[in-house]
């Protein structure tokens, strides 16, 4: 049975500390823009941290919630790409291919999680950041959509190393640079064709939901939320 | 129709073809060097990133996308206009349809350039070609960019076609009056144009096949650019009313400008003779009756938005209504209905002048309909944390600019090639009693016509 890649994500378990964030930019060679840029909406993080407040005043709680491609099963960024720049692969990932990716910029207005990031300017890394750049994944120039592979490079190396060694792949051989990071063990990856993998017990769990789930878009990312948070206090 | 003798009529009419003043290369340089900030505009967008832009996330289409749809949809002037007139034989069309279908042809080729400014990577596009390439990639056919691709260059040639038709024999007419290099051009345009009833014959079923299938052709060309929103899960894009909203919005828009471009032809050209207020007037009707029909589907979809009350949608919904985008929202009521409504209704008030007002206001105000379809959407989709904001930067503006140079510039130049009113049609037009056009030919010829 071919993969099929998906992920977990505990909110009770963030602590909204964003070594994902990091760990992101640092794999994926993610240029950062600069405050000016980022002020100006053209910050790119493939994962991002989003920060919640829920209740008044003082009965407030802080909620975090990392959001990343959830790698749709009906990804809507899919058919409007005029060119298949956004497109599915064999193992359900949205792929993005930067060498047919001519720009319109459609598939980020499709996308409801608004996690598809354009290009502004040619990526550049000042010295010596440019020697932290990872040969495994390739920079994208100015003009292309740019999006979370889910570390399509480490899926492939680990299915390289297990084939080389002649075994199985193992659940949790393969770790996204996001999921290496966290040190709350909020994000858990794996293979959900799976059905003992972690993912695929954690995405059964009673406390998952997706994220727009009645977009009909069927996320491979669950988020697990205990259901008492949403009830009023006191 | 004052009558206007036949000689008179032709000296009139092939006068900005045949003779050349000083303004006309003074006009030419002045748009050509707007054209040209332009040009150069987006080589700079190219070559430094569209980050010189205001473009930004979440906002991923603005100013381009909206003078895309707001070109594409005065091309609707034209030739849906002069093809439902000629269809239903509305003898007062005749000075009217050419500058229609003129309009129509440049709007279009204004328009198709923006999906090219828009473009991360224009070098590329070449992309959305179904050619047979040596990996087999083809363009995805599910995309509604590709139908835009498609239905844009179906009603390009289909309208270069429709305008290029009644054209032949007014090229024949320069022929026979022109001289050196000029004749043998228009020798070769006017294919053989001897003027027998029988070519008489072939070009009116010709015009009247046109006629049929540009309408079909130019109501699905909108319906598709509406499709570029409607068919994306976006807050107040995915609507299904959003094809007839377009199409309605379109020719309203279109009738707008063509009132516009006869106005200031009428001023320039001095064709007072020709372009008389009973034209502005029919048109004035006509861009009243698709005011009341905007003015309906907008409160339509509002009314249905709003009804519904589904949270991603409201929030969109009232950041037109009362937020950030509400002053443009209700400057663009006023303009499209406000003051067109009692200009164009009350008789007193009906004038040339009065007419060309509510033409202008209702231009700025499509512009405005397009830019509020686009942006709040996109400002505000589902999850608020990625709620942003836009606001257009110098080169869209200066791109926005040189594509009205560019529509005037082309105007310009194509005066220089065609009588800009159909000289054949207004000859027919003013003999009632004869039934085709060979007929008036041949009085002409036997010298009966004055």
């Amino acid at each position: 049975m071919p993969h099929r890649w998906g992920m977990a994500v505990d909110l009770d378990r963030c602590t909204g500390c964003e070594a994902c964030v990091t760990a992101c930019h640092a794999e994926n060679n993610i240029p950062t823009v600069g405050p000016a840029e980022a002020a100006a909406g053209r910050a790119k993080h493939w994962i991002r941290v989003e920060r919640y407040w829920e209740g008044e005043f003082p009965d407030a709680r802080l909620k975090f919630r990392p959001v990343l491609c959830q790698q749709c099963d009906e990804a809507p960024c899919e058919p409007v790409c005029p060119t298949y720049a956004s497109s599915h692969t064999s193992e359900g990932l949205n792929a993005q291919v930067y060498n047919r990716c001519i720009g319109t910029r459609y598939c980020a207005n499709a996308c409801p999680y608004n996690v598809r990031f354009f290009n502004f300017y040619n990526p550049v890394w000042e010295k010596p950041l440019h020697l932290q750049l990872n040969p495994d994944v390739s920079v994208r120039e100015q003009g292309v959509m740019e999006k979370c592979t889910f570390c399509v490079q480490r899926i492939n190396a680990g299915k390289i190393a297990a084939k080389t060694e002649g075994r199985e792949l193992n659940d949790g051989d393969i770790k996204p640079a996001c999921v290496q990071s966290c040190t709350a063990n909020a994000l858990v990856f794996g293979d959900l064709n799976d059905p003992d993998s972690a993912v695929s017990r954690l995405s059964q769990s009673p406390r998952g939901s997706k994220l727009l789930e009645d977009l009909g878009t069927k996320p491979k990312v669950t988020y697990l939320e205990r259901e008492s948070w949403h009830e009023p206090r006191g | 129709m004052n009558p206007v003798a036949d000689s008179r009529l032709s000296a009139d009419l092939l006068r900005p073809v045949l003779q050349t003043t000083a303004k006309f290369y003074v006009a030419i340089a002045v748009l050509g060097a707007v054209v040209l900030c332009g040009v150069a505009t987006w080589g700079y967008q190219m070559y430094y990133g569209f980050g010189v832009t205001g473009y930004n996330w979440p906002v991923y289409w603005a100013f381009h996308e909206t003078n895309f749809v707001f070109w594409i949809g005065i091309s609707h002037a034209g030739t849906l206009i002069s093809a439902i007139l000629r269809l239903v034989n509305a003898t007062w069309r005749r000075p009217v349809t050419r500058c229609a279908e003129i309009i129509t042809v440049f709007a279009l080729m204004i328009g198709a350039m923006f999906p090219l400014v828009h473009l991360g990577r224009p070098w590329l596009a070449f992309y959305l070609i179904p050619y047979p390439s040596e990996r087999g990639l083809w363009p995805n056919y599910r995309s509604p960019l590709v139908w835009d691709f498609f239905a844009i260059n179906t009603y390009l040639i289909a309208s270069v076609l429709f305008l290029l038709l009644p054209m032949i024999p007014d090229f024949a007419l320069i022929r026979d009056r022109a001289s050196g290099w000029r004749q043998k051009i228009y020798a070769r345009l006017s294919l053989g144009w001897h003027g027998s009833p029988k070519q008489w014959h072939r070009l009116e079923s010709a015009m009247h096949i046109m006629a049929l299938i540009i309408l079909p052709v130019a109501v699905s060309v909108h319906t598709i650019v509406s499709f570029d929103f409607s068919m994306a899960i976006v807050p107040m894009w995915h609507s299904t009313i959003f094809g007839p909203y377009f199409v309605a919005g379109a020719i309203f828009s279109g009738v707008a400008a063509l009132i516009l471009v006869m106005a200031i032809l009428r001023k320039i050209l001095k064709l007072e003779r020709y372009l008389l207020p009973l034209h502005f007037q029919n048109l004035g009707k006509l861009l009243l009756l698709m005011s009341l029909l905007w003015g309906y589907f907008v409160f339509n979809e509002r009314l249905t938005t709003w009804y519904g009350n589904s949270p991603h949608e409201m929030n969109v919904f009232w950041s037109t209504q009362t937020g950030a985008y509400a002053p443009l929202f209700w400057a663009m009521v006023l303009l499209n209905f406000v003051i067109p409504f009692p200009l164009l209704t009350i008789r007193k008030l009906r004038s040339i002048t009065s007419t060309v007002i509510a033409s202008g206001g209702v231009v700025v105000g499509m512009w405005l309909e397009r830019f509020l379809i686009i942006v709040p959407s996109l400002a505000r989709k589902a999850g608020p944390y990625s709620w942003g904001s836009y606001a257009p930067r110098w080169p869209e503006i200066v791109i926005m600019i040189s594509s009205f140079a560019a529509m005037a510039l082309l105007y310009v130049l194509f005066s220089k090639l065609v009588p800009l009113v159909s000289i054949w049609e207004l000859k027919v037009g003013q003999h009632p009693k004869m039934k085709t056009a060979a007929e008036v030919q041949d009085a002409e010829a036997a010298g009966e016509l004055a």
